[in-house]
């Protein structure tokens, strides 16, 4: 599975779309939740929490294993996606699907610094080596 | 950078799709895909595991039984049926638990052990060392030349004597704990994973032939990943994280291997006596939402405990954990359990928590 063009990327492994309205939508990469494998357990930041760019604010856990996840860039959460606390499989099955929450940020200019999918992928790779 | 080693299978693993990662030194298979899906296969049908790391020692010579009777903390004297296998801790004169094993009684001048593979190399050592004073005349081999797959699940008996119906004879009779020697194949009625099925140890230049054969009848490849969560929820210790050489067997869930009654003296033993426990090894069952890790605090009334291996367990669908606890703490009690900032309820449990394909709490 290829990395969507649309999407912005973290070095951390999120992905960031932006909205119409100006929100971000955020969730982990293919290649992140191929390292962790079967998802088990997400733990979602709550709504209205202010998040400095690359806090931890929410975590997934495999049966393999439990890994923080970053926000992307600075900003207020709008919401957590609710679907996941039943079936935290559909990140494995849906990476770019299964959203795990989603903000307003602070300033919008900042998501022009995040990587874009050639850029992640080229991480990734090396990442690899 | 060091160089991971490899079994035999090693090429077998990466044709059939394995995500490879190094577990202790050995390039080893987590998984072939989803590791949940590889727990239930076994414990519904059967599923195969490349245990090539671990290690055969074969003991042999006369005297081989009163010396393991002297090195054990279990009692030799136990087995005494040919091909009856005894499971034991190996303990330190301090009693802390050098390695647990599993001895097979085949003849009273041949016994033949397995050894966990990240413990191999000393415990050959201080095996030597202790029969070098004990039982001069016994010759100890590191079987390098043997490979072992383990063939587990309800059908994994008849999947191994579709591959090897030469075997049957010999081995359709064993009880559970029970190999027979049948003159290539070593074949064991044992495992670690709570489901009956076979540990086989073959000569190392027929194990690919034999993984590809129970592969073409059926039998799916098991990755270390479900091999954890199955001998978790089976309530089978993990060397290294359930117990090693700081802790001894009585506060590590293995009284029930530790053969106190008898006069039989051991390595250990006086130690044993002179420091009855002050914790114990408990189940954990998290009763919120979450996944229980080794080394998470566990709080209760008696004092401080500690998670020694937690995970998600697919039959129970809920998160499970080993942990050593104050010796007050009591079957049924709820205790709570540090996982990053928040103190969750988790309900203590006499372990196991799943065999013979069924939840069993």
């Amino acid at each position: 599975m290829s990395n969507p063009s649309n999407l912005k990327y973290t070095a951390s492994h999120e992905w960031v779309k932006t909205e119409a309205d100006g929100s971000i939508t955020v969730g982990i990469t293919q290649h992140a939740q191929e390292l962790l494998g079967d998802m088990v357990f997400v733990e979602a930041p709550t709504t209205g929490r202010k998040l400095k760019a690359g806090e931890e604010c929410a975590v997934v856990e495999s049966v393999k294993a439990a890994a923080d996840v970053y926000a992307p860039l600075a900003g207020e959460v709008l919401a957590a996606n609710a679907d996941l606390d039943g079936s935290p499989e559909n990140i494995n099955s849906d990476p770019y699907g299964a959203w795990i929450f989603k903000m307003k940020p602070d300033n919008a200019a900042d998501i022009d610094a995040l990587m874009d999918a050639a850029a992640y992928q080229a991480a990734v790779d090396s990442e690899a080596h | 950078m060091t160089t991971l080693k490899v079994t035999p299978l090693n090429a077998a693993h990466r044709a059939m799709g394995a995500k490879m990662v190094d577990f202790g030194g050995w390039d080893m298979p987590v998984n072939y895909g989803s590791q949940i899906d590889e727990h239930h296969q076994v414990r519904n049908d059967v599923g195969m595991f490349d245990v090539c790391h671990m290690r055969v020692v074969d003991a042999k010579g006369d005297g081989v039984r009163a010396f393991l009777r002297y090195l054990l903390a279990n009692n030799a004297d136990k087995i005494t049926v040919p091909g009856k296998a005894l499971y034991s801790a190996m303990l330190r004169p301090n009693g802390g638990v050098i390695d647990d094993l599993i001895i097979y009684f085949m003849t009273e001048q041949w016994f033949r052990i397995v050894v966990n593979a990240g413990t191999a190399d000393k415990d050959i050592a201080w095996m030597k060392e202790q029969a070098a004073v004990h039982a001069p005349a016994l010759i100890i081999t590191s079987r390098d030349d043997l490979a072992m797959v383990a063939i587990q699940g309800p059908n994994a008996r008849a999947k191994v004597w579709e591959v090897l119906p030469q075997t049957k004879a010999a081995t359709e009779n064993l009880v559970n704990f029970q190999a027979a020697d049948c003159g290539e194949y070593f074949v064991a009625r044992t495992g670690y994973t709570g489901e009956d099925g076979f540990e086989v140890m073959l000569p190392k230049e027929n194990v690919e032939a034999f993984w590809y054969a129970l592969n073409k009848v059926g039998v799916k490849p098991i990755g270390l990943g479900a091999r954890d969560t199955l001998r978790l929820e089976a309530g089978m210790n993990l060397y290294g994280q359930d117990m090693d050489e700081s802790v001894g067997p009585l506060e590590s869930g293995l009284a029930w291997t530790v053969d106190l009654k008898s006069e039989r003296d051991f390595i250990g033993k006086a130690a044993l006596l002179a420091n009855p426990p002050s914790s114990k090894l408990v189940g954990l069952v998290l009763l919120d939402r979450g996944v229980l890790r080794g080394h998470q605090k566990v709080q209760t009334p008696h004092g401080e405990g500690e998670i020694t291996s937690g995970s998600f367990s697919p039959t129970l669908e809920r998160s499970i954990a080993l942990a050593r606890v104050p010796n007050g703490v009591a079957i049924g009690d709820t205790v709570q359990v540090a996982i990053r900032d928040k103190l969750l309820n988790a309900s203590v449990v006499k372990y196991p928590f799943a065999r013979n394909g069924k939840a069993v709490i």
